[in-house]
Parts: structure tokens; sequence; C-alpha cells
């Protein structure tokens, strides 16, 4: 072949292929975004069913989580119009209704039975009143601790905990030369990782992010309390490298029988009972833990659930597919294909008052977990925010990843636990200004 | 006169190659093998290198759960459009600014260099405004031009110095044996840049395809190419690293096939100018 009929190969096939592109056919079914979890994974399994009863098709864009924030945040803020349904959760929820960005779900049908959804979670997928996001699954945080261990430390877990019996226990557990650490926690970076567990864990020593004046408590006794608290109990007891470690990590090191216990999101239960657990017949479950004489604990509150974006095609489609995905029906399907053990859990009163779900052994202490979170009420001194592990403002999300490194930076020994606070109270002021709070 | 290699200087440097070779390979055969671990396999620690239980149900799994082909088309459609498109551009750019250079040549040169300093983020909104606008957002034509745009300084940089290796003179003789403008870039120059426009395209290509910050923000259903396929697998929440490994694989695959049979070429046009 001459180059000249190279050449003018190559600018066709480049016509081609932009033309090809130009040709994409807009489809009529709904489009979802959702997270790479197992539920979720589970429900994408089940669509050709509501397809089959609806005749509606469902196309899924299924991203990791961060990926996703970014992508239907940006979608929705410039009204984009990509997806008819857009998975979020509870820190997204508030905020995006209250810009009316989501359509109120105040027209579910009488036999979606609305009032069935945990109030908790109906709460914190509200604003003012209207729900925004109808939870496909809900979870707090609780304390997941090896019962074969416990026994042999001849200790036994409280319903209840206190952080000081948590040190006790970890002390009794930790068993280096058999590679058992006392207790394995989140220390990585970013305000839904590391950020979320330690923010809790000061909701539980009676600290707080900002008082009502929106001042940043930082430099408050409480705080260096518990951040204190949380360096020593992980340097003393905790795994190597605990600053990097996550939700997954965590799993990974119980799963192998390397963690005496292990405080993280209650739909880890299914996770360390599972079968690719080598533990997972001697797990015992508890509330998460408070500091003596203060009242909240630290577990958080959090749902994955299903919202319309305003300004959908495909509104009453997309409704359709919600009460489908989040009703009771949805449930029951699952139990009779998978077992009571895999619904979604923590969205809705009726599933546990289920007889075959109570028999679940993590059932009751899920419910009990999210029940103890009020995230109108967080912390022990009154605050001017919504949320539990979260503060519901569009400026959280960066600022209190910024606060979370500068945490990190203290768990792994770059700086001091007062350096770490000193720099969180200069971010947390800074942001809190420029963006006119005070 | 060449400079003499003694056996023993041979042998170390060839296991010294050999060491780096697999040290810069050795996360993508993890990979590899870790797709073909179960999942508690995928995470046991110590970690186990080759004996364990072979099997291939995270590739099934990936198989029935995603439309592999669809993501495999689009990633060929817009590394190749965006590759092609290029390529028409930079051509006749990097000849003008090699052989009829301008006082300003070099500040062009810099000041499109300059553009790959940006961060992508800082102009997601804009683009994704224009995107909107124009209705291209999921489109691959919308792909094509972006990740053209994003990677024609490169292609620019990589030819002009290349064309730059040639004698002006021959294209001069050309000329003055009656040679227009157009016979004189297909046929005197093309030829003899051939190398460098092949690895140019193929570095191009390969950039095209991992390109994951503009394929993940500007696509959905339509248009997702490899680099979706791949952040679908991905979880915070949930070990499904085996899986995630076989998606990864089953990604790299056909880019790692190419790089492969190609790599001749591709170090042959990367030692005879640019880069060397």
């Amino acid at each position: 072949m001459s180059l000249k009929s190279t050449f003018s190969a190559a600018t066709a096939l480049a016509l081609i292929t932009a033309g090809g592109a130009f040709a994409d056919a807009h489809s009529a079914t709904i489009t979802i975004a959702t997270v790479n979890n197992g539920d979720m994974i589970r429900m994408q399994g089940y669509t050709d069913q509501f397809t089959a009863e609806t005749g509606i098709a469902v196309e899924w864009v299924t991203l990791e989580e961060n990926v996703l924030r970014q992508r239907v945040t940006t979608d929705i803020t410039t009204k984009g119009g990509q997806f008819d349904i857009m998975t979020i959760g509870m820190y997204e929820t508030p905020i995006w209704g209250a810009n009316d960005w989501l359509v109120p779900l105040n027209d579910l049908s009488a036999e979606y039975d609305v009032d069935d959804i945990l109030p908790a979670m109906r709460n914190g997928l509200s604003h003012d009143g209207t729900l925004y996001a109808a939870p496909f699954y809900g979870e707090s945080s609780m304390v997941m601790y090896r019962t074969d261990l416990m026994e042999a430390a001849g200790l036994e877990m409280p319903t209840a905990p206190t952080w000081q019996f948590i040190r006790e226990a970890a002390a009794a557990m930790d068993d280096p030369e058999n590679e058992i650490n006392g207790i394995c926690l989140r220390g990585k970076a970013g305000w839904g990782e590391g950020g979320a567990f330690i923010t809790v864990t000061g909701n539980s020593f009676g600290a707080r992010w900002f008082d009502e004046e929106w001042n940043a408590q930082f430099d408050q006794p409480e705080w260096a309390n518990a951040l204190n608290f949380y360096v020593n109990l992980m340097n003393d007891y905790g795994p190597e490298g605990y600053a990097t470690n996550g939700f997954n990590e965590n799993l990974s090191l119980f799963n192998q029988g390397k963690c005496g216990m292990w405080i993280d999101a209650t739909v880890a239960a299914s996770f360390v009972t599972g079968a690719d657990s080598t533990v997972a017949d001697s797990v015992g479950f508890a509330l998460a833990p408070n500091a003596e004489g203060v009242e909240k604990r630290a577990n958080w509150l959090w749902a994955w659930a299903l919202a319309i974006p305003a300004g959908t095609q495909q509104e009453a489609e997309a409704k359709q597919f919600i009460e489908w995905a989040t009703g009771k029906a949805y449930i029951e399907l699952v139990a009779a294909n998978e077992g009571w053990a895999n619904v979604p859990p923590g969205a809705r009163t009726s599933l546990y008052e289920t007889p075959e779900y109570q028999a679940v052994p993590f059932a009751k202490m899920t419910l009990d977990s999210i029940n103890a979170a009020d995230p109108t009420n967080p912390t022990v001194d009154p605050v001017p925010y919504v949320g539990i592990q979260f503060v519901a403002i569009p400026e959280f999300a960066g600022m209190a990843t910024e606060v979370s490194q500068e945490f990190s930076a203290a768990y792994a020994g770059q700086q001091t636990v007062e350096e770490a606070l000193a720099k969180a109270q200069a971010i947390t002021t800074e942001v809190m200004e420029a963006a006119g709070y005070r | 006169m060449a400079r003499s290699v003694t056996p023993r200087r041979k042998m170390i440097n060839t296991t010294a190659a050999w060491a780096v070779g697999l040290l810069i390979f050795f996360p993508i055969l993890w990979t590899i093998l870790t797709s073909f671990k179960t999942e508690a396999q995928a995470i046991a620690a110590p970690p186990i290198f080759l004996g364990f239980d072979w099997t291939l149900e995270n590739y099934s799994v990936v198989m029935e759960r995603s439309d592999y082909g669809r993501f495999l088309w689009n990633s060929i459609i817009i590394a190749g459009g965006s590759t092609i498109l290029g390529c028409i551009i930079a051509v006749p750019a990097a000849w003008s600014m090699a052989f009829v250079p301008s006082r300003r040549t070099k500040d062009i040169l810099l000041w499109m260099l300059s553009t790959k300093m940006l961060p992508a983020v800082g102009v997601l909104y804009p683009i994704y405004l224009l995107f909107i606008e124009m209705g291209l957002l999921d489109s691959r034509a919308g792909l094509v031009v972006v990740l053209m745009l994003i990677n024609l300084p490169i292609i620019v940089w990589m030819l002009y110095t290349y064309f730059k290796e040639i004698p002006v003179e021959i294209l001069e003789a050309a000329r003055m044996d009656g040679a227009t403008l157009k016979e004189e870039l297909l046929y005197v120059l093309t030829p003899m840049a051939i190398p460098g426009i092949a690895s140019t395209l193929l570095l191009n290509f390969i950039l095209a395809w991992n390109e994951a910050f503009w394929t993940l923000n500007l696509t959905a259903v339509n248009a997702a190419p490899l680099t979706a396929f791949i952040a679908s697998y991905s979880s915070p929440e949930g070990l499904f690293f085996a899986k995630l490994s076989a998606a990864s694989t089953m990604a790299i695959a056909p880019i790692l096939i190419l790089g492969w049979f190609s790599q001749k070429q591709l170090v042959r046009g990367l030692t005879f100018g640019a880069v060397k």
C-alpha cells in the first residue's frame, strides 16, 4: 500500500471512529450509578426480574466508592443528566435535598410502606422532614471480637463495653508471638475511612467538631483525650502500620485470625462469619464503646440509598425501581434464594421482626447499634450540625480528609498528637472562615 | 572503536537487566497470579506465590457480570481514534516547527508542553459543561477529541525531535527535483521518520488506553472503556481482590500483547530520536 493510501485510510478510519461515536444511540432504559458492594452486586443479579415485571430495562454504572462520589457530584451539580438513579449516602442526601437537586420521595405507594423504614435511617435521609433517598441497606458500627480468645483471657465482653474495658481486653488478647493483635482499628487517611472512625471515637470521649457558633474544637481537652487514647491503644496492641489500614485491611486481618477485636461497620458481620473467614465460628458482637461517664458511644450511622436526580426524564420509572429494590418483596426474594443472612440489612423495621432474621447472630446487635445512633444529636455538648461520623455541610469532605491526613501522620509517628490537633484546628478554622460560617 | 566487554561483565549486566526487568514486571505478574486464586487465597498472609489451587472462577464471574466486549470495543475506538486523529494533526505541525521554524517556535513548543502540567481536575467542570452543551457526554467522539488534545503535546514534541534528526538538505533536494509540499511530506519525510512515527503512535495508543481520569468522568454506559471496567471491581468495603485482579488482567492483556509484539519497533523508535 502506498503512503498516500495509508494516510487516506488513516484519515478515513479516524472519521469513521468519530462518526460511529457520534452515532451512539440514546437508550430508553433507566441508568443507575452504584457502588461495588456485595449487596449492590447481588441486586444487579436480580435486575432481570424487575425488567420482566415492569418492562423497564436497567443499565448499571458500577464504580469504586470515591470515584462514584466524584462522578455523581459532578453530574448533579452541572445537571448533566447522565443518571436516572444515583446511589448516595447519608452525607450527600440532606445537602443535595436542601439544594433541590433530588426528587422528593413523598409519593411512594402505600404498598411500599415508607413508615417501615427504620426511623434513624429515615431521619438521616431526609431534609426538613422530606425523604430524598430510600435506604437500600444501612449500617452502624460495633465491636466484633474473638469469643475463643476472650474466654482464654478469662474475660467476658459486656453488651455495652467502655473504652477502658476494650483496652484491658486488648492487652489480655494481644499475643505477638502468635501474630495476634489485641485490637484492629482504622487509621487510613480519608474522611470516610479513618476520619469516620476517629470522629465517632471523639464523640465517645465528649469531643465535637464545632461548638454552636461553628468554632473548631480540636483545641479542647476532649479531643486530646480521644486521640491520645487511640494512639496509645494502637501503638500498644494494634497491628504494624495501622496508620494505613482501612476497612478492607482490617477485614483481611480479622478473617485470618490476627485480631482479638475489631470495631467497624456492622455490615462486616456477614463477612467475618462467612465462608472466607477462618474464625467464623468464634465471633461475638457488642455495642461500640464509650469512655466512662460519657453517654455517647462510638457508633456511626450510614446508609447506601437510592435517589433520583431532579430533571431526569424518567422519574416515574426510577421511582418504580426504587420501590422494587428497597421494598419488602426484594428482601423476601433474596432470603428465598440466598438465605436470610444475605438480605440487605439495616433499612426496614419489619426485617428485624422476622423470626428467621432474628436467628441471624448479628441481627440484634446491628439493630441495637443503629437505634443507639442519633444523627441529630451526635455529641455530648450541643452542635449546630447533623451527622455522627460526618458534619453534613458541603465543606466537610475536603476539610475532614485534610484533618484525617494529619491524624494519620500522628499514627505513623511522623508528628505528635498535639501537633496533629493544632493543625486540625488551623485547617478547620480557616475553612469555616473562608466559607462564611464565622 | 567499540568498547570491549569481558564475559564476566556481560554476565553481570545481563543478570542486573533481568533483575530490574523482573522487578518492574512483578506487580503485573502478581496481578495475573492473584486472578487465579480464591478471594481467601488472594489475601493470605504470608502471601502464596504459586502453591495454590488454580481457579478460573474469577474470570467466569467477571464475564458473567460485565459486558467485557463492549468495554474492550470502546477502548479500541477511543485509543485508536485519538491516536490517528492526533497523528493527522501532529505530523504537519511537527514538520513546520522542525523545518520552517519561526522566532516563536521554541516558545510554542514549551507552551504546548506546559499544558500537560495543569492538573486535569482543574478543567473538569468547564469540559463537563462544554460536553453537556455539545451533547458529547458519554460519547466515544467526545473522548476521542479530549484524549487527542491531552496527548497532542507529546506527539508533536516526539515527532518534532525525530524530524530534527533528518537533514534538511534531503528535503531541499526533493524540492529541487520538483516535489510539491504534499509529495515532500508523503514520499520523502514520512518514510525516513517511520520508526519515530510508529513508536509515537504506539506510545500514544498506550497512554490513551490507560487514561483513567477523563474516561471515568465523561462516560456512563455507552462509551465506558476498560478503565471503567476495572473501576467497577474496586471496593473499599469488601474483599474482592481476586475478581479485581481478573478484571485488571483482562483490561491490560490486549495492550500487553500489542506491546510485546511491537517492542522491537518501540525500542528502535524511542532510541532513534526524541527520548534517547
